[in-house]
């Protein structure tokens, strides 16, 4: 029940869409099956599987709008949901900032389903887990780890003659690999679009091999380092940067986007010249729904940062009004071009620096800067002429990504990772001065 | 359908936060309708609890929810969204062949959750082949058929939606016309309706409620690009509507109104916007040691991070690795006797019974009645927070109480319960503490933070610096965050100020596990010196 076929789905929406009487209205529907397992201490604790298919109806009179949900679709429930959403909608307060609903949209194809994912059984998740536990207790390290499989179907139609149907899978599996000495971390990550190109087990060999060459760090002073940043550890610099690429608060004058006098920094150069980034839904390492979340409004390719210069900034259609400037839709993925490199390439090429397998807990310190603070953590090494020399001990960074992406001196492979609830492209970077403001003792 | 959400919020600038949300979206005249009958939960409750132990479960619990949920959304003179949601549904957890089993169900009816009971004990039997030890649970006594509810005056489901628009465009007015650029007011109503049975002959039925009204106020230069911001002093609370009476009784006038039981949205607001004007032009702060003088409504969070979450059981024992982290805080340490987690100033304590407080319930989500304990006793470390089934890993009889589940469709865990920070025993006011600072910052509001995965290194920033030399306050600083180590910071602690200052803070969205669940929980204190605690000065310049 919770996947249905593009059919069943628009017959679903058609019929909705009839009951209106409200000037406006829009439906979506979303089904998904959600399979997970956990396992800690070399042992599973909990799996489960979850069902879910919902309706959400839009009725707008004027500017003022209401949201009901349903997840039954008989006649009798199609009605009555639609004349929830009508009698919310006429209790609701007026949103100036309420667009009108769009019409009939391009989307493009997107291939983001595969059958090994849709397929996937209770034990073949059983089966991946112990893959991940049996590699540990081999190594005798502990481990502790997630994964997570879903396939989904979106399903969007408004009164204006918009339509969509749009089918995916995803699995993502994390892995913490510990020595049990507990002088040793490690952390590997599997993002992929089919389960048939996942391997719990050679992904837990990664985590068990920087577990056990972490151990018995040593301290390092903290300062300015040169550092090859692995794809986990520019991911999270990164995505908070571009949740800052918006135009309309840039335009009010409170980012690190906004530009002094007024307006915003789109056309400057901002970054080194080999800084690229965009968002295409028909990715084919990272593909995603081809449509925004909020009104379903068309995705393709959107340049944000071409050679160093910035070109693009989110622009809802509200903004784009006010400001007079030209619509760019939130995206559902992110690539950063890359290089050629392997993390290897890159360390045999350095004299001196820190490799960095992950960070974690970073957090805003400054938005007028993009100051971010942070840690390393699972792996952080020391590099001497172009050699891991030894494991060194976790450091928490001060740093604006917008400088790191100033002091680039080489570029990795990219690979895919999860970052904040989309998947994105992501290399590793070789960066000059970067900033670690103190030691932390955490293993 | 219990769909989770996330709701994005973009326009507070890029604090972009996430919430989550679960649930029908339905209309406000629900959310002041009357739950489940009494005697039909405890029906079902009986069809669930009859089910598992004729398959074979040794025991079991059920738990039948009604989650009510109202978020109100506005900027500046706009109401940007307004989302109520209620979900309805049961989850029943068993023990079988010694390993959990855990399923939930929103078809209440006897069919439906005798159908999720035999789910739930198929699951218990399939896992208990992974399962290493079996799952041994602290005794508790049946408590028979008994009721909770968070003493509230003014519940804030029964509040009509328009009187909340009025309050926050009020709120919003006053800040704009202090000056403010921008303003991004919220308000965040919750009511859990929680009805609990288990084999052991509890029959529990609950009744929760918390609120929480921040807001973000921006102050923008234009002529020099810079801008800052001030968030509300407001904490979450397990109160009602009341809180947000701002009685005179309630403020304490220090550099800016500080709040105790009641909080003044408008005024604060009107504060928030000066003072973020006050930012723009305000010294940088010199980075070097300093004794910090916090105040609760920054404490908090210091507590919540540094002594909460490394106090947690699971963290210690290596459960929550692969997400949230571990602890500095092992066992051995605790079982030395010795360790000194702080100074002889420190004491924390942990509880579920505070009064106003996010974590107080009568009994917890596997039937415990709350209490609450030492962690900490004249700076050394006694005792974790634990549940009925890892007790016994520290040669305890008793649960602290501390299982907690977001949703009926959530299955429960060890979550935090209040920690708090004991108020000093003799007579000391803020003032008092001030007069004896040679050097130091005195810290109001939370702000950014962030510690490592062993909850050894840490660095917070805040909301309003002021600095101290020769015990006075001079003036106004910025760009401060505090750089520290858990253990030398609470061993650093050389003054707590008495009870008469003692006030709340708390997290409303803290999260944990995989699939993530969300829980809410205080912390209180008394304003707290911390001596020579490193400051960095956190501006930075784009090219």
């Amino acid at each position: 029940m919770a996947i249905l076929s593009r059919s069943e789905a628009k017959r679903i929406l058609d019929k909705v869409l009839k009951y209106s009487r409200a000037d406006e209205a829009s439906a979506q529907l979303a089904g998904s099956e959600t399979g997970n397992i956990r396992y800690a201490r070399n042992s599973v604790s909990t799996s489960g599987i979850v069902n879910d298919i919902e309706l959400a109806v839009e009725a707008r009179f004027g500017k003022k709008s209401g949201v009901a949900t349903i997840n039954e679709f008989s006649d009798a429930s199609l009605e009555k949901v639609m004349r929830r959403a009508e009698e919310l909608a006429k209790l609701s307060p007026e949103n100036p900032e309420a667009m009108p609903m769009l019409g009939p949209q391009k989307y493009v194809s997107v291939d983001g389903f595969a059958k090994s994912t849709a397929d996937i059984t209770p034990d073949q998740r059983a089966k991946a887990a112990a893959d991940s536990i049996i590699a540990a207790k081999e190594k005798k390290v502990v481990a502790a780890g997630y994964l997570e499989d879903q396939r989904s179907f979106a399903a969007v139609a408004t009164s204006k003659g918009l339509f969509g149907y749009h089918a995916s899978t995803s699995a993502n599996f994390t892995v913490t690999m510990r020595t049990e000495n507990g002088l040793g971390s490690g952390w590997a990550e599997s993002d992929v679009t089919d389960f048939g190109a996942m391997n719990t087990g050679s992904t837990s060999s990664v985590a068990i091999d920087k577990a056990v060459l972490s151990q018995e760090a040593h301290a390092l002073e903290p300062g300015k380092y040169t550092v090859i940043l692995e794809p986990n550890a520019v991911s999270g610099l990164v995505g908070y940067m571009m949740s800052g690429f918006d135009a309309r608060s840039a335009d009010e004058g409170r980012s690190f986007m906004s530009k002094k006098g007024g307006g915003n920094r789109t056309g400057e150069k901002m970054f080194d010249k080999r800084v690229n980034f965009y968002s295409d839904p028909t990715s084919l390492d990272v593909p995603a729904q081809p449509w925004t979340d909020d009104d379903f409004m068309q995705l393709g390719r959107i340049e944000w940062v071409k050679n160093g210069v910035v070109k693009n900034l989110a622009r809802s259609r509200y903004w784009a009004e006010q400001s007079k400037g030209e619509v760019v839709p939130e995206p559902n993925n992110l690539i950063m071009v890359g290089g050629d490199k392997s993390t290897e390439e890159l360390i045999k090429n350095t004299r001196r620096g820190i490799l960095v397998s992950r960070t974690w807990y970073i957090r805003m310190v400054d938005p007028q800067s993009m100051l971010l603070t942070g840690l390393t953590r699972d792996g952080t090494f020391y590099i001497e002429n172009g050699k891991i020399k030894y494991p060194v001990k976790n450091f928490r960074f001060n740093e604006s990504p917008v400088i790191m992406l100033n002091n680039i001196e080489d570029m990795g492979v990219p690979q895919r990772v999860g970052m904040w609830g989309i998947s994105a492209m992501i290399p590793a970077l070789k960066v000059r001065d970067f900033t670690f403001s103190s030691l932390s003792d955490a293993v | 359908m219990d769909r989770r959400k996330f709701l994005q919020l973009s326009g507070a600038g890029l604090g972009v936060s996430m919430l989550p949300l679960s649930g029908n979206l339905v209309a406000e005249s629900k959310l002041t309708q009357s739950g489940i009958d009494l005697s039909v939960k405890k029906e079902f409750a009986d069809v669930a609890l009859n089910t598992a132990t004729k398959l074979g479960a040794t025991y079991a619990d059920v738990r039948i929810g009604r989650y009510l949920n109202q978020y109100v959304i506005t900027r500046e003179m706009k109401v940007q969204d307004v989302v109520n949601t209620e979900s309805i549904g049961m989850g029943i957890r068993v023990i079988a062949n010694g390993t959990w089993g855990f399923a939930a169900t929103n078809d209440l009816t006897a069919d439906g959750v005798a159908r999720a009971t035999r789910q739930a004990v198929a699951t218990a039997k399939a896992n208990s082949k992974y399962q290493q030890e079996p799952v041994q649970l602290a005794p508790v006594k049946g408590h028979g058929e008994v009721s909770w509810q968070t003493p509230i005056q003014k519940n804030a489901m029964q509040i009509p939606l328009a009187d909340k628009v009025d309050l926050l465009m009020d709120v919003n007015k006053s800040a704009m016309d202090a000056g403010a650029s921008y303003i991004n007011s919220m308000l965040y109503l919750v009511n859990e309706q929680k009805y609990f049975a288990s084999t052991d002959g509890s029959y529990i039925d609950q009744d929760v409620h918390r609120l929480w009204a921040p807001f973000s106020v921006t102050a923008v230069d234009k002529k020099t690009g810079g801008f800052r911001t001030r968030q509300g002093l407001s904490q979450p609370v397990g109160r009602g509507f009341e809180y947000l009476d701002g009685r005179a009784e309630d403020k304490i006038q220090a550099q800016t109104v500080l709040y105790r039981d009641s909080y003044d949205m408008a005024e604060d607001a009107r504060l928030a916007a000066q003072q973020a004007k006050e930012k723009l032009t305000a010294k940088s702060v010199k980075p070097g040691k300093y004794d910090l003088v916090l105040d609760p409504s920054h404490l908090w969070l210091t507590i919540h991070e540094s002594v909460g979450h490394p106090l947690e059981l699971d963290r210690v024992l290596g459960y929550e690795a692969n997400f949230a982290g571990t602890s500095f805080a092992t066992i051995d340490k605790w079982r030395s006797g010795k360790f000194q987690y702080g100074s002889d100033k420190v004491n924390l304590f942990a509880d579920k019974v505070q009064p106003g407080s996010l974590g107080a319930v009568g009994y917890d989500d596997e039937g415990v009645k709350t209490r609450n304990w030492d962690l900490v006793k004249d700076g050394v470390l006694v005792n974790y927070q634990a549940t009925r089934d890892q007790v016994h890993m520290l040669g305890q009889k008793k649960s602290h109480g501390c299982c907690y589940a977001d949703s009926w469709s959530s299955v429960q865990f060890q979550r935090m319960s209040n920690v708090s920070l004991l108020p000093g025993k003799e007579e000391l006011s803020v003032d008092d503490m001030i007069k004896d600072v040679e050097k130091g910052i005195y810290i109001v509001g939370a702000g950014s933070f962030s510690i490592d995965q062993q909850r050894y290194n840490f660095q917070f920033g805040g909301q309003l610096f002021y600095e101290i030399e020769d015990g006075k306050i001079t003036g106004m600083v910025e760009d401060v965050a505090y750089q520290s180590n858990t253990q030398e910071f609470w061993n650093a602690c050389s003054q707590v100020c008495d009870k008469d200052d003692y006030r709340l803070g708390g997290s409303f969205f803290d999260g944990k596990g995989q699939p993530m669940q969300t829980s809410a929980v205080s912390h209180g204190s008394s304003t707290a010196r911390f001596d020579g605690i490193n400051v960095i000065n956190t501006k930075r310049k784009l090219g």
